[in-house]
């Protein structure tokens, strides 16, 4: 395994792929998110972490498209969007991967692949006929698996006949066929054994490596000293911090995400 | 997942063995729809003979073309009570009709009263979130005594050669069979296409199977089961008529189970009532199986309320192996 590049050289050479400023959403008396700001570099994996009910979800979902922020401005290689919903997101090139395993357990790898956007055949068949181009979809499935190494006998398999690891695989294999601008995943590995996780990791990297910058939230610390370039400390619905895993402990993580340790001046003012 | 599997073949390879072809969904129903056939084959003489299997066809004709209807709607995790009693009303409509305004007319009007059941249907499930359980069960009582309210206690004789089309005979080869045969299996064709080779079939299975999974993805999730319930209202009247041509009576009490036998026949036919499983295909082998036991058991001469009794084991046998065999497959 090669160590990654130190964060100094890979942060801050890097232009931002996603950014957000102020982002307030409230459900009545709750606020949700309270003026976060979110930074994303290019090449990055970025891990977002924080307590239970500091506001990630929440801000992940404003920036997949899921929810639609009160306040705030968010822009994309440096100009401003508005998803209205996760459709637009995706047009823009943001894909995200849910914990619980978002697959269809009967269909086949490539149809799950391709849900929501399967190709037609060409002519006649395809327009009136509405018959799908399965052996398109296929190989184009075949490549995008064997691209992340994902070993499975064959996709025509159904998804339920895998295991949980080659599950979330295909739910990311979905992602990185897609997803040309921003990887969102949300707890990839919370339902997953430990050598699952594992694959997933080296899913991650291997996302990364492509040049897609990847988001990843996780509550497991080893994983996100691992894979991740920098940490953003979310707390009480706002962005607490940004450390480099190389400068700062597991400990002093967890000592930022409670409140227990103040960041340094850099660090709360979003990092290098 | 490891790093040493890099390449992966774009098909199955067929050599998996008997253990592979043990847990196909379609085997059971399958390998018992034979087992029925062979057992009534050896105690009954007339059971083979061309006639009575074209009987056997005939006699699958209208649960058989509404089973399709009810697949698609459990393949969404829903049920509808209510497809029988869109049919008869269906019927009764068309005899009507067609006395007033001839067959074309008749058919026409009754299609679009048909969808418009459907889509009735579809809407409170989709736009008020009921469960399609209540909402079915709602439009079946309503739709049983508004039958019974429209054709007073008459039965309604009909004798239009279109609308009897479905019963006319056709024989391919030595073998003897309706229209309304034909057109049952060409429905099966029709929906089995649709199912495994459009966007829109893989858009049903995702609604069934993992709701949110499907909307994330961007299926168009209560439209597709809109859609699903619009189509039933079409595949209903399809049986209205094809129940036309095999008796040409339009009786306001008739198929009053019709509703529960599709969900028999859905169920035996290996698709899960959970939603997101099955297909077409077993539930024309569920139908008949169904068929078979009833048309043997009555050539070995047993009492009707038996063969009642022989379907209710069945249907809760079927769901039982599914479930032990699902089970066995999932450790």
């Amino acid at each position: 395994m090669t160590q990654p590049a130190p964060p100094t050289e890979r942060a801050t050479s890097q232009p931002l792929a996603l950014q957000a400023r102020g982002l307030v959403k409230r459900y009545g008396s709750v606020t949700a998110i309270n003026g976060a700001d979110f930074d994303l570099r290019r090449g990055e994996v970025l891990a977002v972490i924080g307590d239970n009910g500091a506001g990630k979800s929440s801000l992940i979902k404003v920036l997949a498209g899921a929810i639609v922020p009160d306040e705030g401005k968010i822009t994309m290689n440096g100009s401003t969007v508005h998803f209205r919903n996760t459709s637009d997101a995706r047009a823009r090139g943001i894909e995200t991967v849910y914990q619980d395993l978002a697959v269809i357990p009967a269909l086949d790898i490539t149809s799950n692949l391709f849900l929501g956007r399967e190709l037609r055949r060409k002519g006649v068949v395809g327009s009136l006929f509405r018959r799908l181009d399965m052996p398109a979809m296929r190989s184009e499935a075949s490549r995008h698996m064997s691209e992340l190494k994902i070993g499975t006998t064959s996709v025509s398999q159904a998804v339920e006949t895998l295991s949980g690891g080659q599950r979330q695989g295909v739910a990311v294999a979905r992602a990185a066929a897609f997803g040309t601008g921003v990887i969102i995943m949300d707890e990839p590995t919370a339902a997953l054994g430990v050598r699952e996780s594992g694959q997933v990791i080296e899913l991650i990297r291997s996302i990364r490596d492509r040049g897609i910058p990847v988001v990843l939230i996780s509550h497991d610390m080893p994983h996100v000293f691992e894979v991740a370039d920098r940490i953003h400390i979310h707390r009480l619905g706002r962005r607490a911090a940004v450390v480099s895993p190389q400068e700062r402990t597991m400990s002093d993580v967890v000592a930022l995400m409670t409140g227990a340790a103040r960041p340094t001046e850099t660090e709360a003012a979003g990092g290098l | 997942m490891t790093a040493s599997q890099m390449s992966v073949p774009a098909h199955t390879p067929s050599q998996r063995g008997v253990a592979r072809l043990l847990q196909t969904p379609l085997f059971g129903s399958v390998a018992a729809l034979l087992v029925a056939i062979i057992v009534f084959s050896v105690i009954t003489p007339n059971f083979l003979a061309p006639r009575n299997l074209s009987l056997v066809l005939q006699q699958s004709v209208v649960i058989g073309i509404l089973a399709i209807a009810q697949t698609l709607i459990i393949l969404t995790a829903g049920i509808d009570l209510s497809i029988g009693a869109i049919t008869v009303l269906g019927t009764v409509l068309l005899a009507q009709t067609a006395g007033i305004a001839g067959p074309i007319v008749g058919l026409l009007v009754v299609l679009a009263v048909c969808i418009a059941l459907g889509s009735v249907n579809g809407m409170l499930v989709t736009l008020l979130r009921l469960p399609p359980f209540i909402v079915t069960l709602g439009a079946f009582t309503v739709l049983v005594a508004g039958t019974r309210l429209i054709a007073g206690s008459r039965t309604f004789p009909v004798n239009d050669p279109l609308l009897t089309l479905l019963g006319n005979s056709i024989t391919i080869g030595s073998f003897t069979t309706t229209y309304g045969v034909v057109a049952m299996f060409l429905v099966y064709l029709v929906v089995g296409y649709a199912l495994s080779q459009t966007a829109w079939g893989k858009h049903v299975y995702a609604v069934g199977g993992n709701p949110m999974a499907a909307q994330l993805s961007g299926v168009k999730r209560h439209r597709t089961i809109f859609s699903v319930y619009a189509v039933s209202g079409v595949i209903a009247m399809i049986a209205a008529w094809a129940a036309l041509g095999r008796i040409p009576n339009a009786d306001p009490n008739a198929y009053q189970n019709a509703g529960l036998e599709t969900i028999t026949a859905v169920v035996i036919g290996g698709t899960s009532l959970f939603g997101g499983r099955g297909g077409v295909l077993g539930t024309l082998v569920g139908t008949l199986i169904v068929s078979v036991l009833r048309n043997g058991l009555t050539l070995a001469r047993v009492d009707n309320l038996y063969q009642n009794i022989a379907t209710g084991v069945l249907v809760i046998v079927a769901v039982a192996v599914d479930q032990f065999m699902r089970r066995k497959t999932a450790t």
